[in-house]
C-alpha cells in the first residue's frame, strides 16, 4: 500500500493532452503485466490509476500513457524528466493472452483505450505464430487524436496482420474512415466462431462493439472488457468502484465480457 | 470480369433482388471511375445520381466559414452513396468527395425514380431498402453525438 518513488525518465507527448511516461523504479518492484494497472501519486496533488501502456518483459522503465483530463493528471503529464512521483501496484488482472492463443485474436480499442491494450497487441505480434489472424480495430475522435501514431503505422506495415482506424470526424483531405468503430468489426478479416476480442474504451463505446462482436458471431465467452470506474485504494478496500456485485480493482480492470454486458446496461450502476 | 448486372446484383442493397428488377435497375446504371480528390456531387447541386461504390471510399463532407471542410461519414465497397435523389426536393446535403481513386456503379436517380413511378412494386421494395440505410446511417450518427471519446473531467 506505500507509493514506491519512481523518477521520470521521460515525457512524449502523445497528442493535445495525453502524455507517456516512462518511470524508473528507486527501488524493487514488480512489474505489471498487460492489462494492469498502477496507482500513479502525483505528491501533494493525488493518486489515479493507470493501466500500463507498456512491456511487462525486459527491464526498463515502466510505461504508462495518461490523458489530462482532472487534477492529478494534469500534474503527472506535466512532470519533467527527472521528477519523481509515488507508484503502487500492479494491481488487477490481466488480459487473458496465453487463453486467447490458438484461434484469431481481434482487439478493438477506443481514444484512449489503445493505451491499455497496447501491451496486448505488442504480445501478439511478438508471438505471431501462436494466433491465426491478428486485427487491431483503432477508434478515435479526429486523426489527431489517434495514439502512438508512428507504431500504429509499423503493425498496419506488417504483412501478416490487419490495421484498421476510424475516427468520428476529420478535416477534408483526411483519407481513412469516419465512422463508429463498430463499423470496422464485419470487415475484420476473422473466423469469428474461433477468435477471441480484447476491447477497451470507453464504457458505451465497449457495449456497442461487443454487440456488434457478438453480432458477428464471436462468442460472447470469448470476449474480454477493461472497464474503468472511481478506483480509489485499489485493493477493494474502500468500495468506489463498486458495480453490482463486484469492485472494479479487486476483481478486474480486465472481465470477462459475459460478466460485465448486464451490469453496463443497468442505468442505476 | 463481372457484368454490369452481375455487380448490381452483388451489391448489398439490392441482394435477393428478382432478375427482372436487376435488369430494370441496370438500365439505369454505367460504371465510373474517380480520380483522387474529385467530387461525385456537390452540397445543394440536383441529385440526380447515387452510387454504389466497387472500389476505394468516398468521404462526406460539410463546409462551415468557421471549420472548412468537415468529413462526416465515409461509405465503403458495397455501401450506397447518396438517398436524396428519392426524395423532394431532390437536392443534395452534402459534398461527396473521392478518397483516393475510386470505381462505383452510378445510377440515374431520376430514371430509377420513373421506373418506380410505373412499377410500385419495385419501388415499395427499393424506398423499404434505403429506409434501412438510411435508419443504420442515423443509428451511427446518433451514436457519434455523444462524444464517446470526449472523456469526462475525473482523475
Amino acid at each position: 500500500m506505500t507509493p514506491v518513488a519512481h523518477r521520470v525518465v521521460s515525457r512524449v507527448q502523445e497528442t493535445a493532452d495525453t502524455w507517456t511516461l516512462e518511470l524508473e523504479s528507486l527501488d524493487v518492484r514488480v512489474r505489471p503485466r498487460a492489462g494492469q494497472f498502477d496507482m500513479l501519486y502525483a505528491f501533494g496533488v493525488g493518486e489515479v490509476p493507470i493501466s500500463t501502456s507498456g512491456d511487462h518483459e525486459g527491464d526498463g522503465p515502466l510505461t504508462h500513457t495518461v490523458r489530462a483530463v482532472g487534477a492529478v493528471t494534469r500534474a503527472l503529464c506535466g512532470l519533467d524528466a527527472g521528477a519523481v512521483v509515488g507508484v503502487r501496484g500492479p494491481f488487477g488482472t490481466e488480459w487473458p493472452l496465453a487463453q486467447t492463443a490458438g484461434g484469431d485474436l481481434v482487439i478493438v480499442a477506443g481514444g484512449i483505450g489503445l493505451a491499455p491494450l497496447r501491451p496486448a497487441v505488442r504480445h501478439a505480434l511478438a508471438r505471431r505464430d501462436d494466433y491465426g489472424s491478428v486485427s487491431v480495430l483503432v477508434g478515435a475522435r479526429t486523426p489527431q487524436d489517434l495514439l502512438f501514431v508512428s507504431e500504429l503505422e509499423g503493425w498496419r506495415a506488417r504483412l501478416d496482420a490487419e490495421v484498421d482506424v476510424t475516427v468520428d470526424a476529420a478535416a477534408t483531405g483526411w483519407h481513412g474512415r469516419v465512422g463508429l468503430v463498430t463499423t470496422l468489426i464485419p470487415g475484420a478479416v476473422i473466423d469469428p466462431a474461433n477468435a477471441s476480442a480484447l476491447v477497451c474504451g470507453p464504457e458505451v463505446m465497449m457495449t456497442f462493439v461487443v454487440r456488434a462482436l457478438v453480432d458477428r458471431g464471436v462468442p460472447l465467452d470469448r470476449i474480454w472488457v477493461s472497464m474503468e470506474r472511481n478506483m480509489r485504494c485499489a485493493v477493494g478496500h474502500c468500495g468506489h468502484c463498486q458495480l453490482g456485485p463486484t469492485l472494479i480493482c479487486r476483481d478486474g480492470a480486465v472481465f470477462p465480457a459475459a460478466a460485465m454486458t448486464r451490469l453496463m446496461e443497468v442505468r442505476e450502476l | 470480369m463481372e457484368t454490369l448486372d452481375e455487380l448490381i446484383a452483388h451489391a448489398p442493397v439490392f441482394a435477393g433482388l428478382g432478375s427482372e428488377d436487376l435488369t430494370l435497375i441496370a438500365g439505369c446504371a454505367q460504371n465510373v471511375g474517380f480520380d483522387d480528390g474529385e467530387l461525385l456531387f456537390r452540397e445543394g447541386e440536383p441529385a440526380d445520381t447515387f452510387y454504389v461504390v466497387r472500389r476505394g471510399r468516398v468521404s462526406l463532407e460539410l463546409h462551415t466559414p468557421e471549420r472548412g471542410g468537415l468529413v462526416i461519414d465515409t461509405i465503403e465497397p458495397g455501401e450506397v452513396v447518396g438517398w436524396s435523389w428519392l426524395f423532394e426536393p431532390y437536392v443534395w446535403h452534402f459534398d461527396a468527395r473521392a478518397a483516393g481513386p475510386l470505381r462505383a456503379i452510378a445510377f440515374d436517380g431520376a430514371c430509377l425514380r420513373g421506373k418506380c413511378d410505373d412499377d410500385k412494386e419495385l419501388g415499395y421494395e427499393l424506398m423499404k431498402r434505403f429506409a434501412q440505410v438510411m435508419i443504420d446511417r442515423l443509428q451511427h450518427a446518433r451514436v457519434r453525438l455523444l462524444d464517446v471519446y470526449g472523456g469526462v473531467g475525473v482523475g
